[in-house]
């Protein structure tokens, strides 16, 4: 039985198919990836995995989060598999965190929830949460999220959610609001984290180069539509939908105009 | 890494000169007049309905504010009206504030056509004049200090709840409540955690806003004739009293005037200056 099954999933607002069929699954200690342009459904579809949808939204079709049906189950009935089961990484860790609330107490209040620590254990807990995303200065507790810098925030954030020691994180394009610098720092945070607790990952970016360096399988999302699915080494290879061929052709395209001056030996600032 | 927090707590000390001006001026002119409340439990010049001296006397040593139309000292009733105006703001407040948010919350939570319905229920209810809603209370309850605290506090409500209800709809709507909900939070914590601290500097501010505006509604109610009946000397009754013989015994009429405007600028002046300090964003982000 694979962690996430999502079969026929489609979801509808207001009479437009936002997500239109879409079928995958994920294994436990998988790692799949989700491309596609904005608007594409793919946040969407993340939101539908844990039963979040927001108003105005509603799904059909069938989606298993650990054997559990996720649509049309209660809010009592999810309850249980948000954190321990499945964690969301949203895109804009600032608007994801409460800014009225010390990021220590964010991280802590999914622990004392699922893991049942209490006094001194939960202090320590958090400390060793904020230590694992390498924030180890203890002033980062005590801070606000406004506080603190993006990358900072994205920790803090990761580390919420990995609280409830999750089977399967799912990642709304978490380095999307980053910069470069911090982006590659972030990608490496997760890839350790996720290999170093054996957690299922479900990747989502529109960026071609960061799902293939963080995911081995990838479903390729185009208005709605899951376009094609495979092994991401095949369907950079042999892409067969136009649409990912354009996106590997675009991704490749940018490859070598970033290798043109390394290759001719140009100097620092060619201005290129 | 570090620099970044060092920084901050660099930053922290230099808050906006002007809004600490304005509490710190705000709490002055508020604390004028608890003091006197306060001393009023424990002392007064004379029994708040004695006859101690002439009839509409001038300021004296005996007589600080001089004496009213019967020749009761100005200066107790003054003191014994600081308590009572203290008492319906911080009585209707707090009514407005249980009932106001409750109501706000739920229409927040409600369905939406329950919603709807709820919000237009509350605009009828802020249409209607606070004065009007506490005659009906009045001519139900009859007139007294509880009567006028039931009054303002329900109309006041109305204006807590719209505002609650808003409020709590933005918040909502962020995505930190989609997060607390991913991380398996229960709704009653997402209220308490989340929700109510993320309204409460916006709703703080206005809670005491609405403190001046029930000493002034107080003042109206007693100045009519329905609110504290007699022995209660309000500063409404003694604006009402001296209003025929302002020309003669003019203390009479400013002293209570000046008390209202000293309560209720001070009580503003603490809810504007509050306003950076209820809400750490604005008060360590400058």
């Amino acid at each position: 039985m694979s962690l996430l099954e999502i079969a026929g999933l489609t979801v509808t607002a207001g009479g437009r198919r936002v997500v239109d069929d879409v079928s995958f699954t994920v294994a436990a200690g998988e790692r799949v990836g989700i491309i596609g342009e904005s608007g594409s459904g793919k946040s969407v579809t993340s939101l539908a995995a844990t039963g979040l949808l927001g108003a105005g939204l509603s799904a059909s079709g069938s989606v298993r989060l650990d054997g559990t049906e996720v649509i049309g189950a209660s809010d009592r009935a999810l309850r249980p598999l948000r954190g321990p089961v499945a964690a969301l990484l949203f895109q804009e860790p600032l608007t994801a965190l409460d800014p009225l609330m010390r990021v220590g107490r964010q991280i802590a209040e999914p622990m004392r929830r699922h893991l049942g620590l209490r006094g001194q254990e939960l202090q320590d807990a958090v400390r060793t949460a904020l230590a694992d995303v390498s924030l180890p200065d203890e002033r980062i507790a005590r801070a606000y999220p406004h506080e603190l810098s993006g990358g900072q925030r994205q920790r803090v954030a990761t580390a919420i959610a990995l609280a409830g020691h999750p089977k399967l994180l799912i990642a709304d394009e978490p380095t999307t609001a980053l910069d470069v610098t911090v982006q590659d720092e972030i990608l490496s945070l997760l890839d350790r984290l996720v290999a170093e607790r054996d957690m299922a990952l479900l990747f989502i970016s529109h960026d071609l180069a960061v799902v293939a360096r963080m995911t081995d399988r990838v479903i390729v999302m185009q208005r709605g539509r899951s376009v094609e699915q495979g092994e991401i080494s095949q369907i950079i290879s042999a892409p067969h939908d136009p649409y990912t061929t354009a996106l590997v052709a675009s991704a490749r395209a940018l490859d070598a105009a970033l290798d043109e001056p390394a290759a001719s030996g140009g100097s620092e600032g060619s201005g290129r | 890494m570090t620099g970044v927090v060092e920084q901050i707590e660099d930053a922290a000390p230099r808050r906006r000169g002007g809004s600490r001006t304005t509490l710190v001026i705000g709490l002055c002119l508020t604390g004028l007049i608890v003091l006197l409340a306060v001393v009023s439990l424990l002392w007064l010049p004379y029994a708040p309905s004695d006859i101690s001296g002439g009839r509409l006397e001038g300021p004296s040593g005996a007589h600080l504010l001089g004496t009213d139309k019967l020749g009761r000292d100005l200066f107790t009733q003054l003191m014994f009206g600081a308590r009572i105006a203290l008492i319906v703001g911080i009585g209707s407040v707090a009514l407005a504030a249980v009932l106001g948010i409750t109501i706000g919350l739920i229409a927040a939570f409600a369905r939406p056509w329950v919603d709807d319905s709820m919000s237009a229920a509350l605009d009828v209810i802020i249409a209607f004049p606070v004065l009007l809603l506490a005659m009906l209370v009045v001519a139900v309850q009859g007139a007294s200090l509880w009567s006028a605290i039931l009054a303002i506090g329900l109309a006041m409500s109305a204006v807590i709840a719209r505002l609650t209800r808003i409020l709590a709809h933005r918040v909502l709507h962020e995505q930190f409540i989609t997060a607390a909900r991913t991380s398996g939070t229960r709704w009653p914590g997402i209220v308490a955690f989340h929700v109510l601290p993320n309204i409460w500097p916006t709703l703080s501010v206005s809670l005491a806003l609405q403190f001046g505006a029930a000493v002034l509604a107080e003042a109206s109610l007693s100045y009519l004739g329905l609110g504290a009946p007699p022995p209660n000397a309000s500063w409404g009754r003694l604006l009402q009293e001296a209003q025929g013989t302002v020309l003669t015994a003019p203390v009479g009429a400013i002293a209570p005037g000046i008390a209202l405007v000293v309560l209720v600028l001070g009580v503003n002046f603490v809810a504007d200056g509050l306003r950076d300090f209820a809400d750490p964003t604005r008060r360590r982000a400058r």
